[in-house]
């Protein structure tokens, strides 16, 4: 019974590879998951963060709506949906608009190259590396549109922050992973996995590992590092005039962004899917969400930063550190080889 | 093997449809970052028109320029548009009109630098890129770079490196002239 639906649906497979082609298809399926997968990771992740922040502070977190409260992140969901869309009268109508909808698109670049298994990934380039951090930079750019286009000062005031910052961590941030590149010779995720059977690269370079961890927090805007969204000052910061399913994007991209940086990492320096036991997936997810829930922690843990005491900490302490590890590493890169 | 799907639409039909976009994104992006009176509206007309570029890029097969062109110029195109907030006017205020003597001028500059390059592009031999290399990764790149063109990357270093000791004199004396002896930030509220 069940082997016969299993020969139908193979006949239906091939049938389709036929018409579409296996890239075709390959990428269509790919993009539908990632979109599924964006809704399914952000839920699971709002739910996360209330209940680590629950008990790292003594509460418990939500525990009404389902077992555990895990139901709790799809009601809110719906009431997000249900919301009417307020769009302010003097702001840049087709700026306020599309900078949602722009926050997305780095998000779904980066999962075509991000490396689930050794074959789950929707397509290999050679730049993969580069390709997630140059769309990283649209991000900010949505950021800065929306925060400009919103015509308030909170706004405005956020999204400047977010730039500085953002251009301030992302050097680091670059850096660090070069140094990772220059060990492994590719830009490619799946060839940075594979260089990486044995030994995984943090503990080659744990400086570099700890600057990336450092800057991917700033990146996702997380305390830490929260300062363009600093409640007590910025009421929400660049997403202050945002209702709705508008304000939903940004928390969306900004859950997924979590996600991303935390496989980038994995892939860098955790090594990827690589592990005993488990196929690699489930590895990869295991070591993902591991880190996410590290920063989580930081984020319940530390105060704020001042932002003075933030740019000071990036450009005097963690560049020269990152450029001295990278001229390092090419050193010893050069004499061992 | 083709795909059947191949003989409805031809992938020469796809790729040449995706080069016009790309070509739409790069000139629409420009006139973008020319017409409006709104200089937020012209950064963000630029930095579309730059994503177009990374598009040519891809299509003349260099995945690497393509990554760059993106992280470098519409990343810091970011910055470009917090100077530009700086010089913008408040949504509220009127735009003043633009000046007629300074439209013609800046046309005729454009004018004469559009000439000048419409005629390099017509008289130099064009090679096809794919005659003279598949290959344009980032190991062929960073080799030619190293060996044959030595001496630009040596120049573009000496640019770089002059306008870092030019930013660090800005700095120094304008932090001198506004407040002797300050203190540096992170002492500040310790």
């Amino acid at each position: 019974m069940s082997d016969g639906i299993l020969v139908d649906l193979r006949v239906i497979w091939e049938a389709l590879v036929r018409f579409f082609g296996l890239e075709a298809l390959v990428l269509v399926i790919g993009l539908v998951v990632i979109l599924a997968w964006v809704q399914v990771n952000a839920l699971f992740l709002v739910w996360l963060e209330r209940k680590v922040a629950g008990h790292i502070q003594l509460r418990i977190g939500p525990k009404e709506v389902g077992p555990f409260g895990v139901l709790q992140t799809i009601v809110d969901g719906i009431k997000l949906l249900g919301k009417e869309l307020i769009t302010p009268q003097p702001v840049s109508w087709l700026l306020f608009i599309l900078s949602p909808i722009m926050v997305f698109t780095p998000v779904l670049v980066a999962f075509v190259v991000l490396p689930f298994g050794p074959h789950l990934i929707i397509r290999d380039i050679n730049v993969g590396l580069m390709l997630i951090f140059a769309f990283g930079g649209i991000n900010v750019l949505s950021i800065l549109m929306g925060g400009w286009a919103s015509n308030n000062k909170y706004a405005l005031l956020g999204a400047i922050r977010s730039v500085a910052q953002n251009v301030a961590y992302e050097i680091p941030l670059l850096l660090s992973a070069m140094s990772v590149v220059v060990m492994s010779g590719t830009l490619s995720m799946q060839g940075i996995v594979e260089a990486q059977e044995g030994v995984w690269f943090i503990f080659y370079q744990p400086v570099a590992g700890l600057l990336y961890l450092i800057g991917a927090t700033a990146e996702t805007n997380r305390a830490p590092f929260d300062i363009p969204e600093a409640e007590s000052e910025l009421v929400a910061g660049f997403h202050t005039e945002y209702s709705g399913m508008r304000f939903g994007l940004f928390f969306l991209a900004e859950y997924t962004n979590m996600f991303i940086v935390a496989a980038v990492a994995t892939t860098l320096f955790f090594g990827g899917w690589r592990g005993p036991f488990l196929p690699g997936p489930w590895w990869f997810l295991i070591k993902v969400y591991i880190l996410i829930f590290g920063v989580m922690w930081v984020r319940w843990t530390f105060p704020r930063l001042r932002f003075d005491q933030l740019m000071n900490f990036a450009w005097k302490y963690m560049i020269p550190i990152a450029l001295l590890n990278l001229l390092v590493t090419a050193l010893v890169m050069k004499l061992v080889r | 093997m083709q795909p059947v799907i191949a003989q409805y639409i031809r992938p020469e039909v796809v790729a040449y449809a995706v080069f016009f976009f790309v070509l739409l994104l790069t000139l629409g992006g420009a006139l973008i970052a020319v017409i409006p009176k709104s200089i937020i509206h012209n950064v963000f007309g630029l930095a579309t028109s730059l994503v177009g570029v990374a598009g040519l890029f891809i299509y003349l097969g260099s995945e690497f320029l393509a990554m760059m062109e993106i992280l470098i110029y519409v990343g810091a195109i970011c910055i470009a548009i917090v100077f530009a907030i700086m010089l913008s006017q408040p949504m509220h205020l009127q735009i003043p009109p633009r000046l007629r003597p300074k439209v013609f001028f800046s046309f005729v500059v454009s004018l004469v630098v559009f000439i000048s390059f419409t005629v390099m592009v017509v008289r130099t031999p064009w090679e096809q890129a794919v005659r003279t290399s598949n290959d344009w990764g980032v190991k062929r790149l960073g080799t030619l770079l190293l060996t044959r063109y030595e001496l630009l990357f040596e120049l573009i270093s000496l640019v770089l490196l002059m306008s870092i000791i030019g930013a660090v004199i800005t700095a120094a004396t304008a932090s001198s002239e506004k407040a002797p002896g300050s203190r540096d930030g992170e002492e500040d509220g310790v």
